[in-house]
């Protein structure tokens, strides 16, 4: 090793950010120049200079409060949004009371819906952990399709949206509900969207309704006896993009 | 544009909290030596906050600091755009030019191996921040915010290798300043 070589090595010996074979060398090096060693001493004093003064600054209190006000209060209470209303009546003693006037059948089956959607998302959850993304990997929807069956008693459609901008990945099976449940993956960009594909005996048109969970953001719709939910970590209206893509590529391509 | 409606999410403001407040000394500190001035720190540290906890999301761990030191650099960076659009006076915030070989071939010059003199907290800041850009910025994260070689490259949007050699030169530019200081006849 020249000095060359180590003058700039010596600052990483210093920081002890060298794996031990270049540690070696540099150290080799230094024991065998004068110039090194001292320059290695120089580095080290400076170092030990700096560390020793206290150079950190302390935010003033008044900034840090300011900073707190700012952010939103985490012992807030959440907005009584509707659906929170809801739940808390058909977990309070009014249940019974309201029982005779339909409003319970109401309150469960959206409070059925938030439980499943809630394990969509643990679903999507688990398959960002790593090496279970996937079971079948392929960017091509005749590969991916097939590969459900046989699997699931439903044929979950799997469409080709690269040209959208959504790169079809692969596709899993999934349990949601103690069932077993179709994923296909897409990708936008850097994020994973998980569209998880179910049967349903409701043949009607269900129009797309979002809802936000643990920050995830998911889409839900209904067409042809299947159910729709697609889950990211993507924006709202990106995500909301997507649904309106593969809803139109659904419609649009029959074989879906 | 991917702005969650979880900005109420109390989990995720916690979460937040959490991480990101124990850090505000460390982010005031990087704020003090980027910018020089007490007032403009206080703002760029609180709008760092703002727009960290808004872009939460994107934060993807392990270290929280350097991510934050990326998103305070972004603050400081348009500040400095603001400051050299608001007067004719030109920040020296020439990446390309800083990088540009010597300046700083003084340093060997210097005595090899010579003691450098103690000297208070006062006296290394005001060494310090005469460094130029992006060396002063390197320098602090090593020196003051201890940050790894790749928590630097992560914070500063640069390979590890231009970490090296700049962390390299600002020790060398502030060596050089600091034995200056000690000769009364310069």
């Amino acid at each position: 090793m020249t000095c060359d070589e180590a003058e700039i090595l010596l600052h990483a010996l210093a920081d002890g950010e060298l794996d031990a074979g270049h540690a070696h060398e540099v150290e080799a090096h230094v024991a065998t120049c004068p110039r090194c060693t001292a320059e290695l001493a120089a580095v080290r004093q400076m170092h030990d200079a700096i560390a020793s003064a206290d150079l950190k600054f302390t935010a003033p209190p008044l900034l840090r409060r300011r900073i707190e006000a700012a952010l939103p209060q985490p012992q807030r209470p959440a907005a009584p949004t509707r659906r929170f209303v809801l739940r808390g009546f058909a977990m309070g003693s009014a249940v019974s009371a309201l029982a005779a006037t339909g409003l319970v059948a109401i309150v469960l089956s959206k409070d059925d819906q938030q439980r499943i959607e809630a394990e969509i998302v643990s679903a999507h959850l688990r398959s960002l952990q790593a090496g279970h993304l996937t079971d079948v990997i392929s960017t091509d929807q005749h590969t991916v399709k097939p590969w459900f069956n046989g699997k699931l008693d439903v044929s979950p459609p799997v469409i080709d949206l690269t040209a959208q901008g959504f790169t079809l990945i692969g596709g899993r099976l999934d349990y949601v509900d103690a069932r077993a449940i179709g994923a296909v993956v897409y990708k936008r960009r850097q994020h994973v969207i998980n569209l998880f594909v179910a049967q349903t005996s409701d043949t009607t048109q269900h129009t797309a309704k979002m809802d936000t969970i643990q920050g995830f953001n998911i889409r839900r719709w209904g067409e042809r006896g299947l159910k729709f939910w697609a889950v990211s970590d993507i924006g709202a209206d990106e995500l909301n993009e997507f649904g309106t893509k593969f809803e139109t590529a659904m419609s649009a391509n029959k074989e879906g | 544009m991917p702005l969650n409606k979880t900005d109420d999410d109390p989990e995720r403001a916690r979460r937040f909290r959490e991480l990101a407040l124990p850090c505000l000394d460390d982010v005031y500190t990087l704020a003090r030596y980027l910018l020089r001035d007490p007032a403009d720190a206080e703002d760029a540290v609180q709008d760092c906050y703002l727009r960290a906890f808004k872009h939460f999301d994107t934060y993807r761990g392990p270290a929280i600091k350097p991510w934050l030191f990326a998103i305070l650099r972004n603050v400081c960076n348009a500040e400095f755009a603001r400051r050299s659009t608001a007067n004719t006076k030109a920040i020296d915030d020439a990446p390309e030019a800083a990088e540009q070989p010597p300046l700083w071939r003084e340093a060997q010059e210097t005595p090899e191996g010579a003691m450098l003199r103690e000297r208070d907290a006062s006296a290394i800041r005001r060494l310090i921040d005469a460094l130029a850009e992006p060396f002063r910025e390197t320098f602090v994260l090593r020196e003051i915010n201890n940050l790894s070689y790749r928590e630097i490259a992560e914070a500063a949007g640069v390979p590890v290798g231009t970490v090296m050699s700049r962390l390299a030169r600002a020790r060398a530019m502030l060596r050089a300043a600091w034995m200056a200081e000690e000769e009364p006849s310069q």
